[in-house]
C-alpha cells in the first residue's frame, strides 16, 4: 500500500478492478445478470436458515459520511447473509470528526485489505476518488447528487417483480429531480432497460439537459396519468439553501405536485426511495395504500445488494454451481 | 513596471532557425546574433564574434511569450508557488514576462505590500514579472484602493480577479479613477448570485453529474454590464479568462462600437469542454468552468479573428492535498505556464485550426499591447526576449518547475517543446 509521491500525481488510472460507481458503467446484460442473481438469492431468503457461505472470509467495509437507514442497514445485512465480515464506519464518532481527509480514511481502511468498500458521501466524485485510491472493489452508495446505482437496481428489480416486465413500461418521476441522485441513476437505468420515463416537477427542480434523449420533461402533474408507475422523490429541503427559492413554499409544492389519491388512476403503482415526507410530496393515504410498493423496495434492497456484492467478488451469473453452494448451506 | 533579477547578458548566435515574428512580418530561415543581451543582427548569415553558437536548424525562433494572468501565490501560499518557482515555470514555458494577480494573502492593495513583492522579484524573478494591484481594498468590493500610489509603486494593472466587482457603482468609480493612473482594469466577470455554490458549467453534463451548474449567462451578463459601464465612462477595459460564446459576442459588439476593450482566453478553454468533467478529475475544475463545444469554437474564432487578443494561462497552483479530494470538494484552478504553447500547438496548430503565426502573436505581442508592455520582437536593437521552439519534439507532461502539479495535462503527450528562452537579454531556460 506504500505509494510513491510521483504515483500520486498521475491522473486516475483505470484498473481492471470492477466497481459499481454509476449506472453509466453498466450495460443491459450487466443489469439483467445482477437482477437474475438477486432473484436466485431471493429464493434463499425464503428458507429457514437464510445465511449463504458464498462470501465467507471476505471483508465488506461500509463507509458512511451521510446519515442513512435503508442503504447502510441493507448493505450490512446483504454482506452478512453471504457470510462476509462487515465493518461499518460512520463519519460521526470517527477520525473524520477530527478532520481526517477522505484519502487518509480510505487508505487507513485499506490497511485491513477489504474486498469491497461501500461508500456514501455528500460530495460528487467521492466514490470515484476512493476507487482510485484503494485496491478494493468500490460500490457507490450515493455520492452527493450524482449517483445511487444500487437504488436504481433495486427499483428495476421491484418493477420487474411487480409488473412482470421492464421493456415498454412507463414511469413518471415526480418532484425534486435536481437534488436527486436516485433520479439520475434511474434515468440512466430506465433508458438501458427500455422503460419510458417522464420527469415531472417545478421548473427550477428539473435540471436542463438531464432528460435529453432519455426522457420527457414537464411541469404538468397531469402527465403522470399515462404512467404505469409514479415514482415520487423526496423534497430534499435540507439541501435547499435559504433564499434559493426553488419553489415558493413546501405548501405550494404540495398543492401542485404532491401525490394524492385523487391524482392517481386506480391500480397505478407508487414508488418512493425514502425517507418520505408525508404530507409534502406524498399524501399519507397514498403511502399506505395497497398500490404503494415502498416497503417492497426496501425488502428488495437486501437481495439486490447481495447480488451486487456477489457480482463484484465472484462475477458472472449465479449458475448451477452457485445454487449448489446455496443448497449446501 | 516589470522586475527581473540580474542575470548575465547573453552573447549568443542562433544559427539557421526559422525566424517567425508576425508583427515584424518575418518568416524566414535566418541567423540572429545577440550581443550583451541585445539583438545585434538578424540576417541570412552573421559573424559569430566568438559567441556561443546555438544550432537552430529545424527550430523556430520567435518573440518570447507574455502571460497577463498568473497566480504566483506570494505572499501567503509560498507552499504552492513563489516568485522564484513561478518565474522558473514561466521561463520553461517560453515566457519572458508575466503579470501576477493580486488575490494573495494579504491582498496586494497597498503600496507597502507591493513594494515588498517588487524587492522579492528583483532578487528572485527569472523572467520579468509585473504585479497587478487590487481594485478594491481586500478585494472586498467596498472601497477603492489607493490606485495612484499603487501605480507609482509600480502596479502593472488593477484587478480583483478571483472575485468579480459585484457592484456596478463600485466598478464605475474604479473606471473613473483608474484613468488617473493610466493603468488598465482587468476584470473577472461573474454574477455571484447566478454562480454561487457551483462547480462546473451548467448544461447536460452538470445535469447528469448532479453538480451545481454555473450558467454561461452568469459570465455574459457581467461582461455586458462591464462593457456598458466602460462605454459610458469612455474608459478601457480588459476582460479576463472569457469562457462563453455570449461573452465573446458582447466583446465583439463593443469593439465594433468603438469601446476600448480587450479579452483573453486560456489554453484549457480552447482545448477542453465540459465533457472532460465526466472524469471527475479535480484537475479539470476551474473558474470560469470548461463550457460547451459551441463556446470553445466561439473562443477559437475570436482568437483567430483578433476579437480576443491574448492567450492567458490563469496559472493557478494548488497544493496536492487541496486537489486530492472528490471533485465537488476541490478548489478551482489549474497550472498552465509550462504547457500553454505545447497544448495549443498540439490541439490547434497541428490539426490546422489556428495558424502558428496567429498563436505566436496572441501569446506575445497581443498581451504586451493590451497591458502596455515592451513588445518582444526579433529586430536589431531590441532586447533579447526570444523563444526557441522545437515543433517536432513530443514530450510527456510529468515534471514541473512550478511548485504545484495540478495540471489539466498531467500524463498527456504533447507536440512542440520550448528548447530555449531568452528573457530580458539573458538565457533563462534551455
Amino acid at each position: 500500500m506504500i505509494r510513491l509521491v510521483t504515483d500520486d500525481l498521475r491522473p486516475p488510472q483505470h484498473s481492471d478492478r470492477r466497481h459499481l460507481l454509476s449506472m453509466a458503467d453498466l450495460a443491459r446484460d450487466d443489469v439483467e445478470r445482477i437482477l437474475g442473481t438477486a432473484r436466485t438469492f431471493a429464493t434463499s431468503l425464503d428458507r429457514e436458515v437464510k445465511k449463504l457461505p458464498t462470501l465467507k472470509g471476505r471483508l465488506v467495509v461500509n463507509l458512511f459520511y451521510e446519515s442513512s437507514t435503508r442503504t447502510s442497514s441493507s448493505f450490512e445485512l446483504a454482506a452478512k447473509r453471504l457470510s462476509a465480515d462487515t465493518l461499518t464506519i460512520k463519519s460521526a464518532g470517527s477520525s473524520v470528526d477530527k478532520g481526517e481527509s477522505l484519502k487518509d480514511t480510505a487508505l487507513t481502511l485499506s490497511a485491513y485489505d477489504p474486498d469491497v468498500i461501500v461508500i456514501r458521501h455528500p460530495q460528487v466524485g467521492a466514490a470515484h476518488f476512493v476507487a482510485n485510491v484503494v485496491d478494493a472493489h468500490v460500490v457507490n452508495a450515493g455520492d452527493g447528487k450524482h449517483q445511487h446505482p444500487t437504488q436504481a437496481l433495486l427499483d428495476l428489480y421491484t418493477l420487474q417483480q411487480e409488473l412482470g416486465r421492464l421493456d415498454g413500461l412507463h414511469v413518471a418521476i415526480v418532484g425534486d429531480v435536481l437534488h436527486s441522485r436516485v433520479a439520475r441513476s434511474l434515468v440512466q437505468g430506465f433508458a438501458l432497460m427500455g422503460i419510458r420515463c417522464t420527469l415531472v416537477g417545478p421548473p427550477a427542480l428539473l435540471p436542463v439537459g438531464l432528460a435529453q434523449g432519455f426522457a420527457e420533461t414537464t411541469t404538468d402533474i397531469d402527465a403522470i396519468h399515462d404512467a404505469d408507475v409514479v415514482y415520487v422523490l423526496r423534497m430534499q429541503h435540507e439541501r435547499m439553501q435559504p433564499g434559493a427559492n426553488f419553489v415558493p413554499s413546501l405548501r405550494e409544492y404540495s398543492a401542485r405536485w404532491g401525490i394524492t389519491p385523487e391524482r392517481l388512476r386506480p391500480g397505478q403503482k407508487v414508488m418512493h426511495p425514502g425517507p418520505m415526507n408525508r404530507g409534502v410530496e406524498i399524501d399519507p393515504r397514498v403511502a399506505d395504500c395497497g398500490d404503494a410498493l415502498i416497503e417492497t423496495q426496501v425488502r428488495n434492497g437486501q437481495v439486490v445488494r447481495m447480488a451486487v456484492l456477489y457480482d463484484l467478488l465472484v462475477g458472472g451469473p449465479v449458475g448451477v454451481k452457485a445454487l449448489a453452494a446455496a443448497e449446501v448451506a | 513596471m516589470l522586475w527581473q533579477k540580474g542575470l548575465a547578458p547573453a552573447n549568443v548566435v542562433v544559427r539557421g532557425a526559422r525566424v517567425v515574428d508576425p508583427v515584424e512580418r518575418i518568416d524566414a530561415t535566418l541567423d540572429v546574433r545577440i550581443d550583451d543581451g541585445v539583438i545585434a543582427q538578424v540576417a541570412e548569415s552573421v559573424d559569430t564574434n566568438e559567441h556561443r553558437v546555438v544550432d537552430g536548424a529545424g527550430l523556430v525562433l520567435a518573440p518570447a511569450f507574455v502571460d497577463p494572468h498568473v497566480h504566483l501565490r506570494t505572499p501567503g501560499r509560498e507552499d504552492e508557488e513563489t516568485v522564484a518557482t513561478g518565474t522558473a515555470a514561466a521561463a520553461a514555458g517560453g515566457y519572458c514576462a508575466i503579470l501576477a494577480i493580486p488575490n494573495t494573502d494579504p491582498v496586494i492593495d497597498s503600496a507597502a505590500t507591493l513594494q515588498s513583492l517588487v524587492e522579492t522579484a528583483r532578487r528572485d524573478a527569472r523572467v520579468a514579472v509585473g504585479f497587478m494591484a487590487a481594485i478594491t481594498r481586500g478585494q472586498a468590493g467596498e472601497e477603492l484602493t489607493e490606485m495612484g500610489e499603487l501605480a507609482d509603486a509600480g502596479a502593472a494593472a488593477f484587478s480583483d480577479d478571483g472575485v468579480p466587482v459585484a457592484s456596478a457603482g463600485m466598478l464605475r468609480r474604479a473606471l473613473q479613477y483608474a484613468s488617473v493612473t493610466g493603468r488598465p482594469l482587468a476584470l473577472h466577470c461573474e454574477e455571484p448570485s447566478l454562480s454561487h455554490g457551483t462547480h462546473m458549467h451548467m448544461g447536460r453534463v452538470s445535469a447528469e453529474l448532479g453538480l451545481a451548474g454555473y450558467p454561461s449567462v452568469a459570465e455574459s451578463v457581467m461582461v455586458e454590464r462591464d462593457l456598458s459601464l466602460a462605454a459610458a465612462e469612455r474608459q478601457p477595459l480588459h476582460l479576463m479568462h472569457l469562457s462563453a460564446a455570449e461573452s465573446v459576442a458582447a466583446l465583439r459588439r463593443a469593439r465594433e462600437a468603438g469601446t476600448r476593450s480587450s479579452g483573453e482566453v486560456t489554453p484549457h478553454h480552447l482545448v477542453l469542454t465540459d465533457e472532460a468533467v465526466r472524469t471527475l478529475d479535480p484537475n479539470v475544475k476551474m473558474n470560469p468552468p470548461l463550457r460547451s463545444d459551441a463556446d470553445r469554437v466561439a473562443l477559437l474564432d475570436a482568437l483567430r479573428d483578433g476579437t480576443i487578443e491574448c492567450v492567458a494561462t490563469d496559472h493557478a497552483p494548488h497544493a496536492p492535498h487541496e486537489k486530492d479530494v472528490p471533485f465537488e470538494a476541490a478548489p478551482f484552478g489549474v497550472t498552465g505556464l509550462e504547457t500553454a504553447f505545447a497544448a495549443l500547438y498540439t490541439h490547434l496548430v497541428e490539426p490546422g485550426l489556428l495558424p502558428l503565426s496567429t498563436l505566436l502573436e496572441r501569446m506575445s505581442a497581443g498581451p504586451a499591447r493590451v497591458f502596455g508592455l515592451e513588445r518582444p520582437r526579433v529586430a536589431a536593437g531590441a532586447r533579447a526576449n526570444l523563444v526557441l521552439l522545437d515543433l517536432g519534439r513530443r514530450w510527456q507532461v510529468e515534471r514541473f518547475h512550478s511548485k504545484s502539479h495540478n495540471s489539466w495535462l498531467l500524463g498527456e503527450t504533447l507536440t512542440g517543446a520550448v528548447a530555449m528562452t531568452f528573457a530580458g537579454g539573458s538565457v533563462v531556460h534551455e
